[in-house]
């Protein structure tokens, strides 16, 4: 009777399938819920939380996705326009510049930079632009703020800002841009710019000091309102203009200005948030970003999910009606002179590991998607042209593919610091320029990078002002110009230069004893194992033995600030498009040892000094071009440095997303991308059918099995006792 | 059993401690104060001022261990592990290095560990104490052979394969469950499935193998046979006699294991994208927040003390001759 009953069972179960089978036509691995299935959002990812919100700390390309689309400095960067050109967000027009003598008074354009004591940059905002909805704003009847006077008790069922009953906004004034500024002197919010723009701002450094006395006199449950401490480096002008005076001429100034560092804070908020209960809550800068931007940020889950939402405020501002040229053809004129933003909503999921990111991205479930080299050989196949392309794989989803060479440089540097590889001696120069010859970093992108660089050439990325294409732009100590493509020279070449410096057949003549090198390194274990052995082999085709010395993050960065590294790998992004940003890592008054600069190499040379001290104040044009020739020519030859390679980043869209074009020095960009909600909708249902014959096969062969163990059981129940 | 569980409770503070100093230890023998402000404030146009100001700030300007400078009890009192580590005692958690509340991170994110773990617990054991049972039934058959054999190769399968086998068939291939993610509320259950099944088939062969040693050293034992040859049926016998007796083990294997739910599960939250307690903790582990580290290294050594007590208060409870004295 119980064999049988369980039979029915089975049986029971079989039978209850086909009704499963009913549900087959859902997309049962949907992230999302239904109802946003037809609406206009733009699904991404991120990988890391975000440690900092608040523009005053915030400096990393995972923050600024955030915060670039709900902070508004004064200026952006042109969407389409390359080479990468600065123009008004909230200003009216671009800054203007006046430079002035140490009295104060007014000098002509044309004045030597030498002369110039100060250069005042004057902001004009527009009029009208308003707060996203913010309780620190709200304001009664009378005019006091709701929310600026809390007690423990009204916080006692305040958990996140939401909870707040009733929000407010008002217009944006130049008084805000002040603010923010003297946010980034206050010496208790460590903002990463602080000791760069003490160097310029007139004041700055001393205002810190101030306002640390003023902290130590100040009653600390009270708000320190910064609006009481003047800069003399700043001055309201009037609600729409404001004066920002730096010392001398630092022409890479304006591109501060466009970075959230040089966004508005309303006082109200920074008092909001200053009161007693509210930190515990977390409710912070950090948490809470209140701008003017396109989107504001409606749900902050850093463990799970970002949401941001249309700013019902936002001033309005249109799409680019021009371009470069190519644009138009690829559709990324399309939506010219529409309102932005072009999306409702962007939803950012947290998407630690990419192969699972990849995967939904191919299900349809986000919009976009990088290329790591997990996925690399799935998406991306070379073509007869020795181009990359789609796989057919991608081709058949309609996916389509953005890259872009980004203005970022890895190198390998060398300590000009050590007797062997450093200092000015021909010895040594010629040493590291015959290295320079046999790491072949074009082998090294092909095989580590599956073909994700290009070789550089030096210190200047593509996309940045001096860096020149074609024959003129290659380093003419590693490579030939040949067939209209440089070509890397030959290992005799660099063995001759290796004879050259006293290091015939890898042996110092003066000692007689074998040259060995030191690479320190934070690749260890097996993954990187490959990569180590690959530099070991460069070095031997010079007959030089390399030994690694593999280390943490920490320590390696201790070695190398403290000069006890011999060779080192490094790399550096371009926080600004101009040649200033990378050949100040060359600057001698730069030095890691002597200032504790970003100069890693301690590379010296007074006439390359002199030459940047000369083209960094310079604006663009045929004189500046002329200086960053030069310099290129010296750092070439002196080669503190093999110039390894500039990454080329590689994205994959679905054919619903449009207006992508990569812009590496942008942050602001998800304003102008537009999302087709109907055909993502329609291609996600087409694509993502649960499969359920497998699981069938599977019951199916977990039934087969049970039976017999089941007529075993009874059998054994039944047999006789021996 | 009240003394006892006070003597057990007192015992676990000198423990308690010395897990913070070798915590305290080994975290700053790889990381230094200058190493955490630089991790923290970045690389980029960071100033030695700048440093300075952030360790004095959180109070990582103070020797690690013994002041120097200072008098008396001051040359313990005024270092680092002290200033940090005595309000762990009253479980006061304070901020993270980012400046986050520890304690608040912590409430939200134990529901997602537990979302997983407790199911995975549940699901677990009734599928493994269940193969287990059938095995030492079909004991010394080709069944039992060959399930050995099973277990053994699952057993020597990595964690890791069974979550991006089950995301890349289930997930990818079969698309019937989101390949990861979290929600909240009801919404949660679809997110949960795969994680729960991957828990579950990666962990039933350690389990089912331990437990069929356990039920077949039971099945041996003289009242087994005693209940054999009174006729019971092997039903009956294995039910009720054996898993009762073989309870001892299994709850020293289970109640234990109850109050580190809470912790989460590194790898599985780091690929499903769920946020609990163990991605929380490798990622502070990554950006070299010790605040979080020492708050989590501490959280887990009470749990696993309270988890130590409680399976000595459930041997009382499965067997009446234990009495704790």
């Amino acid at each position: 009777m119980a064999a049988r009953r369980i039979y029915k069972t089975i049986l029971l179960v079989i039978l209850t399938i086909p009704i499963l089978q009913g549900c087959g036509d859902k997309q049962w691995n949907n992230p999302y819920r239904d109802a946003d299935t037809d609406k206009a959002i733009i699904y991404s990812a991120f990988q890391e939380r975000p440690k900092e919100l608040d523009p005053v700390k915030s400096y990393s390309a995972s923050e600024y996705t955030f915060i670039s689309q709900i902070y508004e400095p004064p200026l952006q960067y042109h969407y389409l326009k390359r080479p990468y050109q600065l123009i008004p967000l909230t200003a009216t027009h671009m800054p203007t510049k006046v430079y002035l003598d140490d009295q104060g008074n007014e000098l002509p354009a044309e004045t030597n930079p030498d002369d110039i004591v100060f250069t005042d940059y004057i902001v004009q905002i527009q009029q009208g632009i308003k707060y996203q909805p913010h309780p620190a704003l709200a304001q009664k009847d009378s005019g006091d703020y709701y929310y600026h006077e809390l007690t423990q008790t009204d916080l006692n069922d305040v958990y996140v800002l939401a909870d707040f009953a009733y929000q407010g906004s008002r217009e944006l004034t130049a008084n805000d841009y002040v603010y923010q500024i003297k946010r980034l002197a206050h010496p208790n919010l460590h903002s990463p710019l602080a000791g760069l723009l003490g160097n310029y701002i007139v004041d700055f450094k001393d205002y810190r000091e101030r306002v640390l006395k003023a902290i130590e006199e100040h009653d600390e449950s009270q708000w320190m309102d910064l609006r009481s401490i003047d800069m003399e480096g700043l001055e309201v002008l009037d609600d729409y203009s404001y004066r920002i005076r730096v010392k001398g001429v630092y022409p890479q100034f304006i591109y501060w200005l466009s970075m959230p560092f040089f966004s508005p804070i309303p006082w109200e908020a920074d008092k909001f948030y200053a009161q007693s209960g509210m930190e515990e809550r977390n409710i912070s800068f950090d948490w809470y970003p209140i701008g003017t931007g396109p989107f504001m940020l409606t749900e902050n889950n850093p463990n799970l999910r970002m949401v941001l939402d249309r700013n019902p405020n936002f001033h309005g501002e249109s799409y680019p009606t021009e371009g470069e040229p190519g644009d138009e053809q690829m559709g990324l004129l399309e939506d010219a002179g529409k309102p932005l933003p072009l999306a409702d909503k962007v939803v950012f999921s947290l998407e630690k590991e990419s192969i699972p990111y990849f995967n939904k991205f191919l299900q349809g479930y986000y919009d976009t998607s990088g290329i790591t080299s997990d996925s690399f050989d799935q998406s991306v196949e070379l073509n007869s042209q020795g181009e990359f392309g789609l796989t057919e794989e991608m081709r058949e989803k309609d996916i389509q593919l953005a890259s872009a060479v980004q203005p970022s440089l890895f190198y390998l540097g060398f300590n000009m610091r050590d007797p062997v590889l450093g200092g000015d001696s021909e010895s040594a120069r010629l040493l590291r320029r015959a290295i320079s010859i046999a790491v072949d970093y074009d082998e090294f992108i092909s095989i580590f990078k599956n073909g994700r660089g290009i070789p550089a050439q030096g210190p200047i990325p593509p996309g940045i002002y001096g860096y020149e294409k074609g024959e003129a732009g290659i380093n003419p100590y590693v490579y030939n110009w040949e067939n209209n493509r440089p070509v890397r020279k030959s290992i005799t070449e660099a063995k001759q230069l290796m004879v050259d410096a006293g290091y015939a057949d890898g042996i110092d003549q003066k000692s007689g004893r074998p040259l060995i090198l030191y690479f320190d390194t934070v690749s260890r274990g097996a993954d990187t194992k490959a990569l180590l052995n690959w530099m070991i082999k460069q070095f031997k085709k010079i007959d030089i033995e390399l030994v690694i010395r593999g280390t943490d993050v920490n320590r390696y960065y201790d070695k190398i600030r403290d000069g006890k590294v011999q060779i080192y790998t490094l790399g550096w992004n371009a926080d600004y498009p101009d040649p200033e940003n990378f050949f100040f890592l060359l600057y001698g008054p730069h030095s890691v040892l002597d200032s504790k600069g970003q100069n890693y190499s301690n590379y010296s040379n007074p006439e390359f000094d002199a030459l940047f001290d000369q083209m960094k104040n310079m604006e663009n044009g045929p004189e500046r071009m002329a200086l960053i020739r030069q310099m290129n020519e010296i750092v070439r030859a002196d080669a503190p440095w093999v110039w390894a390679f500039n990454p080329k980043g590689y994205s994959l869209y679905h054919s619903w997303y449009k207006n992508v074009k990569p812009n590496a020095m942008a942050n602001n960009n998800i304003k102008y991308r537009r999302v087709e909600p109907e055909v993502r909708a329609q291609l996600r249902e087409q694509w993502n059918k649960p499969i359920l014959w497998p699981l069938y096969l599977l019951m199916f062969i977990l039934i087969v099995t049970i039976i017999p163990a089941i007529r075993g059981y009874y059998q054994r129940e039944k047999a006789k006792a021996l | 059993m009240i003394s006892y569980i006070i003597r057990r409770l007192l015992y676990a503070i000198p423990i308690l401690i010395g897990v913070n100093i070798i915590t305290f230890i080994l975290f700053f023998v790889v990381n230094s104060p200058d190493h955490m402000a630089i991790s923290q404030l970045g690389e980029k146009h960071t100033t030695p001022e700048q440093i300075e100001e952030w360790k004095r700030e959180r109070g990582y300007h103070l020797p690690l261990l013994v002041n120097e400078t200072e008098t008396g009890i001051e040359k313990l009192t005024e270092t680092i592990f002290f200033q940090k580590s005595i309000k762990l005692f009253v479980f006061d958690f304070g901020n993270s290095d980012s400046g986050r509340n520890i304690g608040y991170d912590i409430s939200n994110r134990m529901w997602p560990s537990l979302a997983i773990a407790v199911p995975n617990l549940i699901l677990g054991l009734l599928v493994t104490i269940t193969l287990a049972l059938i095995i030492a039934f079909f004991r010394a058959t080709y069944i039992d052979y060959w399930a050995v054999v099973i277990c053994v190769a699952l057993m020597s399968i990595s964690a890791l394969f069974y979550i991006i086998g089950g995301q890349f068939v289930i997930g990818k291939l079969l698309q019937v469950v989101p390949i990861s993610g979290y929600d909240t509320g009801l919404e949660a259950i679809k997110f949960l499935i795969l994680p729960v099944i991957i828990g579950v088939v990666g962990g039933i062969g350690s389990g089912t193998r331990w437990y069929r040693t356990i039920f077949l050293e039971e099945i041996n034992k003289d009242y087994v046979r005693t209940a054999r040859s009174k006729g019971l049926s092997e039903q009956l016998v294995l039910f009720r006699h054996v898993l009762r007796n073989a309870l001892i083990p299994i709850l020293t294997g289970v109640v234990v294991v109850l109050p580190m739910l809470f912790m989460g599960s590194l790898l599985v939250e780091s690929f499903f994208g769920i946020p609990g307690l163990g991605s929380y903790t490798i990622d502070a582990i990554n950006s070299q927040d010790f605040a979080i580290v020492r708050s989590m290294v501490y959280l887990g050594s009470v749990l696993y003390i309270i988890g130590l007590i409680l399976t000595d208060i459930s041997y009382t409870l499965v067997d009446p001759r234990i009495r704790l004295n």
